[in-house]
């Protein structure tokens, strides 16, 4: 992927680069669909009723997940400017506060909500949408994992870092979709029964 | 013996063997250390799960992309040599052409698959009473003829938008040859998958799936939903693949409105398929964790609603019947003016009635549950929406009536195939309103009138116009046409009998017999006409056998065309047959429009000379 970008002209690059977006873009698209489908089963199944959950402990992970997208875009305008350790501090930080985002919902959360994943349409609308958003989380991590790696070694400049980039805005995606995720299970609507 | 190991295919169905033997074993191990008792079904499900993923790594599809994550240096797709020959068919190949044959070979394989089911459970309905299979064996059959076969056209679709697009827009390949790759052998997995629902058990709900059976039948049910949910994400990748090369890799000069129609009608069906397939995903895999973990999404026994699977499922399914049709329709515009050397009857209509097909498509879904128990005030608002959808397709009847008229029409097979999908289609066209109806549904849903409405709209929308192209576009891949003398034998079979078997189904469902039942009552005075289906039935399977025969012998055998057979405008037909490795050896520009056949002087590509600057 590196070495052979050299060899094409400017204008194809820069055509590549944003065919390589473009597609990114249709995956978040596609993607999207899945999330609006669990909100929809959500609000098909549960109505006006929202599951009993910990508040604080919601509120701290969807801070600690909208701090980390702050820490993203750091690491990617670093790089922008060739700033490699910048880089690698800030995609440290926000690998560590989306482990954080994890273990706040699959390790506490998880384990505190009075229902499991088979009691009722509560349990199974609230596992199976903090289960998906947290499976692209881990996702993300693991993409930051070796983006970091590859910045460690340097394989990353201001002119060639699109997997940097692909990450980020997948990270943003995944940070947007807990946006509409969060107030549909933990603001919207009153704890039945 | 070494040479058939060597082969991708043959090495990827083994990994596909351990990967699945190993995941139900590790998770059988995780079961008996945390001391529960040994279960099948979830061993089966993760098993298929790994199998398919080992399938997708042992054959080599991901190599290239670990080795990009690890940074290690990978050639531009275009600037990898592969060997040319037979044994590239069956492995990873990133030629476009290449995998455009492979989906193609997947497609004819899962369409004789799912074209048998149908003559076992039709030999079935001959007769009233149970004959020869059981109730399980019926139901099984029934879901799988049509999953199979929804598999079957994803795939021919595929096929044919691999092949031609990247020729027609003038691009070297598509915009992400490795995806490509990946989509392709995403299926082959999915397909195995799927097909292995009959052997673990069957299924009893048809391919629609619908909770709260299927929640509670037998464990085939499983590797349904594991291979359809597979074969979606082959869909999804391949169809977001199709639109980033149709809006950024087309000549230079091809504005999109300079467009060849078919590559407007797939841009309209990736549009569906990128975005609703995620829907049957969706409901699919939550009746699987609802089997697996007791989820209550859908079963009203524990608290979920199975309303809401018809909901998810039917956002897709009925958009997947215009994934299934524009295509064939995009066809039809792009063939007739061929063989009437006229210009395409209103270019731009024609074009945003596929993008009108593919958005109204999306707004339609309800109709199918008219009978279901949904909300009633959804009812008329989903009926009024349905009928709109005739309005861009009556747009394209209207195109293609209009390019016929005073054309000079020439009939070789291709074209014959072409009006052969017009009239059939017109049949589905026609008894489509009284189905999406209300007050008309509520006698007809349910009946074998719907399958024979379907039936018309899947032969006239796709099979047809596929066969079509199939003859049509051969040359481009063989450099040998396909004999017209059993091309016509195979029409002249395929449409009589076909609309003896929907003709049929109308009239029995008509009379009311329902759909999806293994037996009926001999006083409803429909056993002839359930006879003349089965050999209607019968006949077009040998049809289809004709053109098996025909592709096989035409390959080897048939008449060698280099150049353009078809005196085509389009770009594919300026270069030699079969269309050599990267399509185009000095590039192309469009200078003029695409369909203006019969006016003079009249220029739609050039080549371009010299390697201009850009």
């Amino acid at each position: 992927m590196s070495t052979h970008t050299a060899v094409l002209t400017a204008k194809e690059a820069a055509r590549k680069m944003t065919t390589r977006r473009l597609g990114l873009w249709l995956f978040f698209l596609s993607d999207g669909f899945v999330f609006g489908g669990l909100l929809v089963t959500r609000f098909y199944l549960l109505g006006q009723a929202r599951p009993h959950l910990e508040q604080f402990l919601g509120l701290i992970v969807t801070a600690v997940l909208l701090v980390s997208s702050f820490f993203m875009n750091r690491a990617e305008v670093s790089i922008a400017h060739n700033d490699r350790k910048s880089f690698v501090r800030n995609t440290v930080i926000t690998m560590l506060l989306g482990i954080v985002f994890l273990v706040g919902v699959v390790g506490f959360e998880w384990q505190l909500a009075p229902f499991g994943p088979a009691d009722g349409t509560e349990g199974a609308v609230f596992y199976m949408m903090t289960g998906m958003h947290a499976f692209h989380v881990l996702t993300g991590v693991i993409f930051l994992g070796f983006i970091l790696r590859n910045g460690m070694r340097g394989h990353y400049s201001a002119e060639n870092h699109w997997a940097v980039e692909a990450a980020a805005n997948y990270w943003h995606f995944v940070d947007l979709v807990w946006i509409f995720f969060y107030p549909a299970l933990y603001l919207i609507g009153t704890v039945g029964g | 013996m070494k040479k058939f190991f060597s082969l991708g295919l043959v090495r990827g169905l083994i990994w596909q063997a351990i990967g699945t033997a190993a995941g139900m074993g590790l998770l059988g191990a995780i079961r008996a250390l945390m001391g529960l008792p040994w279960k099948t079904e979830p061993a089966m499900v993760f098993g298929g799960v790994v199998g398919a993923i080992t399938f997708l790594a042992g054959i080599g599809t991901m190599r290239d992309w670990w080795h990009m994550a690890l940074g290690k240096p990978v050639p531009e797709a275009e600037e990898v040599h592969e060997t040319p020959g037979g044994a590239r068919y069956f492995g990873v190949s990133l030629d476009h052409k290449v995998i455009g044959v492979q989906y193609g070979f997947l497609s004819m394989i899962t369409l004789a698959l799912g074209g048998t089911f149908a003559l076992i459970f039709r030999t079935e309905l001959a007769q009233a009473g149970l004959d020869f299979l059981n109730y399980l064996q019926f139901n099984t059959l029934i879901g799988m003829h049509g999953m199979v076969l929804i598999a079957s056209i994803l795939m021919g679709i595929a096929a044919m938008a691999n092949f031609i697009i990247p020729l027609m827009i003038g691009a070297k390949d598509m915009a992400f040859p490795r995806l490509n790759a990946f989509s392709f052998w995403m299926a082959v997995p999915g397909t195995v998958l799927l097909v292995s629902a009959m052997f673990v058990g069957g299924f009893e709900t048809g391919w629609t799936a619908y909770p709260p059976l299927s929640v509670r039948g037998p464990m085939g049910i499983q590797m349904f939903f594991l291979g359809v949910y597979i074969v979606g994400w082959s869909s999804i990748l391949g169809s977001l693949n199709l639109i980033a090369t149709i809006l950024m890799m087309r000549a230079p000069g091809m504005t999109l409105f300079r467009m060849p129609i078919f590559a407007w009608a797939m841009l309209a069906t990736s549009i569906i398929s990128t975005t609703a397939t995620q829907l049957i995903g969706l409901s699919f895999q939550m009746v699987m964790f609802e089997r697996l973990l007791g989820m209550g999404f859908f079963d009203p026994a524990s608290g979920g609603n199975p309303i809401l699977f018809q909901h998810l499922f039917w956002f897709y399914s009925h958009p997947a019947v215009y994934i299934f049709v524009l295509p064939g329709l995009g066809v039809i515009s792009e063939l007739l003016p061929v063989f009437a050397r006229k210009p395409l009857f209103g270019y731009r209509w024609v074009a945003l009635s596929s993008m009108g097909i593919a958005l109204t498509g999306f707004l339609v879904w309800g109709h199918h549950m008219f009978t279901s128990g949904m909300e009633e005030y959804l009812r008329v608002p989903f009926m009024y929406s349905t009928l709109l959808v005739a309005v861009p397709t009556g747009i394209k009847f209207f195109s293609w009536v209009a390019t016929m008229w005073q054309g000079r029409l020439r009939f070789p097979t291709p074209m014959l195939f072409v009006l052969g999908g017009v009239i059939v289609f017109l049949m589905g066209g026609l008894t489509g309103p009284p189905s999406g109806t209300v007050s008309t549904d509520l006698h007809l849903h349910d009946t074998y009138y719907i399958v024979g409405h379907f039936h018309n709209t899947m032969f006239g929308g796709y099979i047809f116009p596929l066969f079509a192209a199939i003859y049509y576009w051969f040359p481009k891949i063989t450099g040998r046409r396909m004999s017209e003398k059993l091309g016509k034998a195979h029409f002249w079979l395929l449409l009589p009998a076909f609309l003896l078997q929907t003709f049929g189904q109308m009239r029995i469902g008509l009379l009311g017999m329902r759909r999806r039942i293994a037996d009926y009552d001999p006083e409803m005075g429909f056993t002839f006409s359930n006879q003349l289906i089965t050999i209607a039935g019968f006949l077009v399977a040998f049809s289809v056998l004709i053109f098996f025969i025909n592709l096989w012998i035409s390959a080897r055998k048939g008449e060698v065309v280099e150049g353009n057979l078809w005196e085509s405008r389009s770009p594919e037909w300026q270069i030699p047959s079969p269309a050599p490795l990267h399509n185009f050896a000095e590039p192309i520009r469009v200078v003029g429009e695409p369909y203006d056949y019969g006016l003079p002087n009249s220029r739609y590509v050039e080549t371009v000379r010299q390697p201009a600057g850009d």
